[in-house]
């Protein structure tokens, strides 16, 4: 007879496998990481930049040069780009992240003679028209202005100017700044920023020799830095608020309040971060984290809450978001700051720290399902200035956490009154 | 590609194994053949409301999610209005643990009011979170019942207000479970590092004792043919005005299906598509429009939406977008324009194959389509569509009587 109340035997995760890149330098200086496997006759490369910021309060014009790299070069006008691009089947796709900017291509490798002149082109000779720079800054305009109604959207901006003062991290664009913007400015931008000596390719998919040759050619031979030298990124000077503040910003006809909370933490290359992501995990990261099964499946007062570490070149951050009924706003608080004085005061049981062990390890290895992920992985590190070994690290910690470290994390890293807390809604 | 394996068990499970030995993961999926539609219309947003409570614990298993996150299992689910699709992504070494759990509860759940009554909140917080406290959150709280008068398709997946997921009662719950969730109603795939044998004797080990139960029969009304435009303006405390334009299009097994998808895909799929050049770079009236239909069981809607820039007036941009849509009734579309959609068709389509979770949620949903492999068909299905099609389709799609428009007028607060 089946007994079903009797689990059937699990094992832990203990290790996993990272495809290794191989590693080409372009005669250009531009380093390249090939991730080559795969049934699929597909690519997706990425061209990646660094941000190089005019001025750290003006942000606002590194994600514009990077979200209007489309809009046409000397050669193609911005409809003729997008029409070979769509014919080709391909998505080309730029993004701007806190620190560096990129342009993604996803493609089947039979367009690819077709399509990479085309981002050779880009990436050399981008020319912002002044037409599609309107276009640009009017549709923008307005799309901020909608996710400005969003609670969520208004309560990250203000955690983040919390946090990160008027740096680059803290910046979030107003309407009016966008009217800051000109063409003279991005054109210099662009060609500050995307130079081959300021960039990283990264290759994943099907990448055959015939592939890197055409890549050399195009990105090694034929992407040559021009004009002034190169400018170099240095680190921002960051001023947060005061330690513990309180934001509200008030919203009467909110049904609910967007909450955010955390501060200033510890980068990819402190030894503490794989073991403060333990704790994290603990406290917010997954759907049993202690937040989880008190805020939403104990008390019902939210769809979600989670808490998260980012690390960034120059900073890094530890954030609690969740948005939640008005009336239990306070309440919400009350238990988040419960739930992080817990960690702090009291062992971890040791049932619980190794269900999280097993789920972050697992989880691990769930995310390494193609080839893209481990390119994923591997730009994790190389931005953060380590190597793959740094999983051997992590594997290491997470696999060996103990409870005493647990708590010594805890107390060193979530103190409840050093958090900044963002309400927008209604707090009372 | 998409290999696969296929059999049944006695008490009526259908059974699909996938094998992709480049992951050490494996999928378990099941998908049950009930959604918001097949609810009662006073009872609305129960198919979801039921999806959170299969989490709560099951006859034999306390709690869900402790057993599946010590196995290093990562799990959720969604229900839309035709379906409730529920997943477990784990190392492949551990899959015995997803067979235990997925199937303790196909057998019974652990009906416990706790959890009921928690996630009857949890719903009411997601409602007001993603419907209601959000600018244009409620335009499918509108745009159905616009669009539809008879159908359950008048209403969201959500359910139609806060009132019917807080009243929701024990004995809904237990009446649900007993209708739909049975081994004869449901699909299982089972994808990753796996092997057909394993899995024939685990599912005969872990679902083979559940009761089979009965298909249920599902008989819902026909929408009738719509007749006249049907209009709604709401004036809300937005930043920018709004339209949405819904016409009554094709079911997912119908052949129009692959054109009208196509259609879309003219309309606004990528920065060359026929509204975003025209309405928005070359015409600046909308800052941003989309086009796509909800590719549903039933008959199911297409809808353009848009947001008119702040100079132009409704009467304007409306007529823009009929303009649009009358050019492809009226004009066969250059073989060019076709041959760039069907490109971007065949390419998504390729990128699709890379994950064993969306392998084995595609299987299981062409399986309940009348046949998994389908799914290797789909790309031949869309080149099969010819111009004279698309101009067909769109003669019957784009008519004013086929019309319901849904505008949101935001309220002056200069």
């Amino acid at each position: 007879m089946l007994d079903r109340t009797k689990a059937p035997a699990h094992f832990a995760t203990t290790r996993f496998d990272l495809i290794r890149p191989r590693q080409v330098t372009f005669a250009n200086g531009l380093p390249v990481f090939v991730f080559d496997a795969g049934d699929q006759d597909l690519v997706r490369i990425e061209w990646i930049v660094g941000n190089i910021f005019a001025a750290e309060d003006h942000a606002l014009l590194n994600t514009a040069v990077c979200e209007m790299l489309l809009e046409g070069t000397s050669v193609h006008s911005s409809a003729a780009l997008a029409e070979l691009i769509d014919f080709h089947g391909a998505f080309l796709v730029p993004s701007f992240s806190y620190d560096q900017s990129s342009l993604t291509l996803f493609s089947l490798n039979k367009h690819l003679n077709q399509l990479l002149p085309l981002v050779r082109e880009i990436l050399t000779d981008s020319v912002f028209p002044e037409r599609e720079l309107a276009t640009y800054i009017r549709n923008s305009t307005q799309k901020l202005q909608v996710s400005l109604k969003k609670n969520g959207f208004e309560a990250r901006r203000q955690f983040n100017r919390a946090v990160f003062g008027t740096s680059r991290y803290g910046y979030a664009p107003e309407v009016a700044d966008y009217e800051r913007i000109n063409r003279n400015d991005l054109l210099q931008l662009f060609g500050k920023q995307y130079r081959p000596e300021n960039g990283t390719l990264v290759v994943a998919g099907k990448v055959t020799d015939e592939v890197i040759d055409m890549l050399e050619r195009l990105f090694g031979n034929e992407w040559q830095p021009a004009g002034t030298a190169a400018s170099v990124d240095g680190p921002p000077t960051i001023t947060p608020a005061q330690a513990g503040e309180l934001i509200v910003v008030e919203r009467p006809d909110a049904l609910q309040s967007a909450i955010r909370l955390g501060r200033q933490s510890i980068q990819r290359s402190h030894p503490d971060f794989p073991g403060l992501q333990v704790v994290n995990t603990l406290l917010g990261g997954y759907f049993g984290s202690r937040l989880m099964a008190n805020i939403r499946e104990d008390k019902g007062y939210t769809y979600g809450v989670s808490s998260g570490l980012a690390s960034l070149k120059h900073s890094a951050f530890f954030t609690i978001a969740s948005e939640v009924g008005v009336q239990v706003t306070a309440a919400t608080l009350v238990e988040i700051e419960k739930e992080m004085r817990r960690l702090r005061e009291e062992p971890v049981p040791e049932t619980e720290l190794a269900t999280v062990r097993n789920y972050m390890m697992g989880t691990m290895l769930g995310s390494l399902e193609n080839i893209f992920s481990h390119a994923d992985k591997f730009k994790n590190v190389y931005f953060s200035g380590l190597d793959l070994d740094y999983y051997d690290y992590y594997i290491d910690v997470v696999n060996s956490i103990t409870q005493a470290e647990v708590q010594r994390l805890a107390n060193t890293y979530l103190d409840y009154d050093k958090m900044v807390k963002v309400v927008v809604g209604k707090l009372s | 590609m998409v290999s696969f394996d296929r059999f049944t068990l006695t008490n009526g499970l259908r059974v699909l194994v996938h094998q992709d030995n480049a992951t050490p993961m494996a999928v378990v999926n099941v998908l049950y053949d009930v959604g918001a539609r097949d609810e009662n219309p006073d009872r609305t947003g129960f198919a979801h409301l039921f999806e959170h409570l299969m989490f709560g614990g099951s006859v034999n298993i306390p709690n869900f999610d402790g057993p599946s996150q010590v196995a290093g299992a990562q799990n959720n689910a969604f229900t839309s209005n035709d379906i409730t699709n529920y997943y477990i992504t784990l190392p492949a070494a551990n899959i015995e643990t997803a067979f235990w759990l997925e199937s303790d509860r196909m057998l019974g759940l652990a009906f416990n009011e706790k959890s009921l009554e928690v996630q009857r909140n949890v719903v009411c917080e997601e409602f007001k979170q993603r419907y209601l406290n959000q600018p244009y959150g409620d335009v499918w709280l509108r745009l159905r019942p616009l669009a539809y008068q008879v159908h359950p398709y008048r209403w969201a997946t959500i359910g139609k207000e806060l009132a019917h997921i807080e009243h929701a009662k024990m004995e809904d719950v237990k009446d649900f479970f007993a209708t739909y969730y049975t081994p004869a109603n449901a699909y299982l795939v089972v994808a990753g590092n796996v092997e057909t044998a394993t899995v024939k004797a685990l599912a005969e080990k872990w679902f083979g004792p559940i009761p089979a139960g009965q298909k249920p029969r599902r008989q819902l009304p026909v929408e009738p043919a719509q007749l006249a435009p049907r209009r709604e303006v709401v004036h809300a405390d937005i930043p920018q005005n709004a339209i949405y334009m819904a016409f009554h299009g094709a079911a997912r097994r119908d052949s129009g299906y692959y054109t009208v998808d196509l259609i879309t895909d003219l309309l606004s799929q990528g920065q060359s598509s026929r509204l975003y050049r025209r309405l928005v770079k070359e015409n600046q009236l909308f800052s941003e429009i989309s086009a796509y239909q909800t590719g549903s069981m039933d008959p199911g809607l297409v809808v353009v939406e848009g947001k008119p820039l702040p100079d132009v007036t409704m009467e304007a941009a409306e007529e823009a977008i009929w303009r649009e849509l009358a050019e492809l009734r009226s004009h066969p579309i250059e073989p060019y324009e076709l041959e760039k959609v069907k490109n971007k068709i065949e390419s998504t389509m390729v990128f699709a194959e890379m994950g064993i979770l969306e392998k084995a949620m595609n299987l299981a949903y062409f399986e309940l389509l009348g046949d998994a492999d389908g799914f290797n068909h789909e790309t031949q299905r869309y080149l099969a569509v010819t111009e004279a099609d698309i101009q067909r389709q769109a003669q019957q799609l784009f008519r004013k009587e086929n019309s319901s428009t849904l505008i949101y007028l935001a309220n002056d607060h200069a």
